[in-house]
């Protein structure tokens, strides 16, 4: 009973309406971004790096390098302030959490495309 | 109506509100809850009522107890207790559920038996910080209490000295939560934040003074 009432909930928070990817990918997050009373659309494109959690409090987390600096920011993936995950590549990656690519920069930080 | 509830702490999770935030919150199922009593000024000296919720075997209940529930026309109940009340429309074997009480929105505080953490030290009992270095030849004194007190005089030590012991399964109010969601259908409440106690274990919710 308590766990059906704990599944049921976490079920009414997810949704399957997401495109299949994995750490190493790159994507392509459209985020809701509320100004004043305004809403619009803000892109964020990088290469998930983990995922982490279950059920409704799954995260992932993506990075980029922006002017040089490494930005990481954590999705909830259930969240309704994303509009849309757009998969741009497949990566081809021997491990789920790609922390080592802080520690890369360049050629260095480079993923291998997935061929399916 | 009755100012406060009885349930049972599922567990916690989160929900995605209608601004898009993410928020933690504590899943307390609320089956109705039974009037097994009313007490009246005339006869008690106060007002309140008296709800249970939890059934429980006749042969498990003293024959005191079994006389009370009979005078209120339920089966004998696990837990018992008893809230302040306005207005009195309820009598002794009515039911209350959910919304009769809350809503979604209110503040509202919950109280419950926190769970149980065993013989403690100070540290995590009462938040000391140890003694002295961890290095500089010193050793094993980096959890400990430090002084009880001065020596010949008094030449004891003062009651109430805070000491390792027994931590938790302490009555434990939390004020001012929000009630995030009402699901009617199952009996269930989903309160932002945490509260006290073990899953499966007895909480009360009452309306904010």
């Amino acid at each position: 009973m308590a766990t059906d009432l704990m599944n049921l909930i976490e079920a009414s928070q997810t949704h399957d309406n997401l495109p299949e990817f994995d750490s190493g990918d790159t994507v392509n997050v459209h985020v809701r971004v509320v100004e004043g009373d305004k809403e619009r659309i803000q892109q964020y494109q990088g290469v998930v790096i983990a995922f982490k959690g279950s059920g409704a409090r799954r995260t992932f987390m993506v990075r980029k390098v922006s002017n040089g600096v490494g930005v990481e920011r954590v999705f909830p993936l259930y969240s309704p302030k994303l509009a849309k995950i757009e998969v741009i590549r497949h990566g081809s990656v021997r491990r789920a959490k790609l922390y080592y690519l802080r520690d890369r920069r360049g050629k260095a930080a480079r993923i291998k495309e997935r061929r399916r | 109506m009755s100012k406060g509830l009885l349930g049972k702490k599922i567990g916690m999770t989160s929900i995605f509100g209608d601004d898009g935030a993410h928020y933690p919150c504590t899943v307390v199922e609320v089956e109705p809850n039974v009037v097994t009593q009313i007490r009246t000024e005339e006869k008690d000296g106060y007002t309140a009522v008296q709800l249970a919720i939890g059934d429980k075997k006749e042969k498990r209940t003293s024959k005191a107890m079994r006389g009370h529930f009979e005078t209120s026309g339920t089966s004998p109940k696990r837990f018992i207790r008893e809230f302040e009340m306005s207005e009195n429309e309820l009598s002794a074997g009515d039911t209350v559920s959910i919304e009769d009480v809350f809503e979604e929105g209110e503040i509202i505080d919950v109280s419950g038996t926190s769970k149980g953490k065993g013989f403690q030290g100070v540290v995590k009992r009462h938040g000391f910080r140890g003694v002295g270095d961890a290095t500089h030849g010193q050793h094993n004194r980096q959890r400990h209490p430090g002084s009880i007190g001065a020596g010949s005089s008094p030449s004891r030590v003062f009651k109430g000295m805070r000491m390792g012991g027994r931590m938790g399964t302490d009555r434990v109010t939390v004020k001012n939560l929000t009630i995030l969601r009402i699901m009617s259908e199952q009996n269930a409440v989903l309160i932002g934040g945490a509260i006290p106690g073990p899953k499966n274990g007895l909480v009360e919710l009452r309306k904010k003074k």
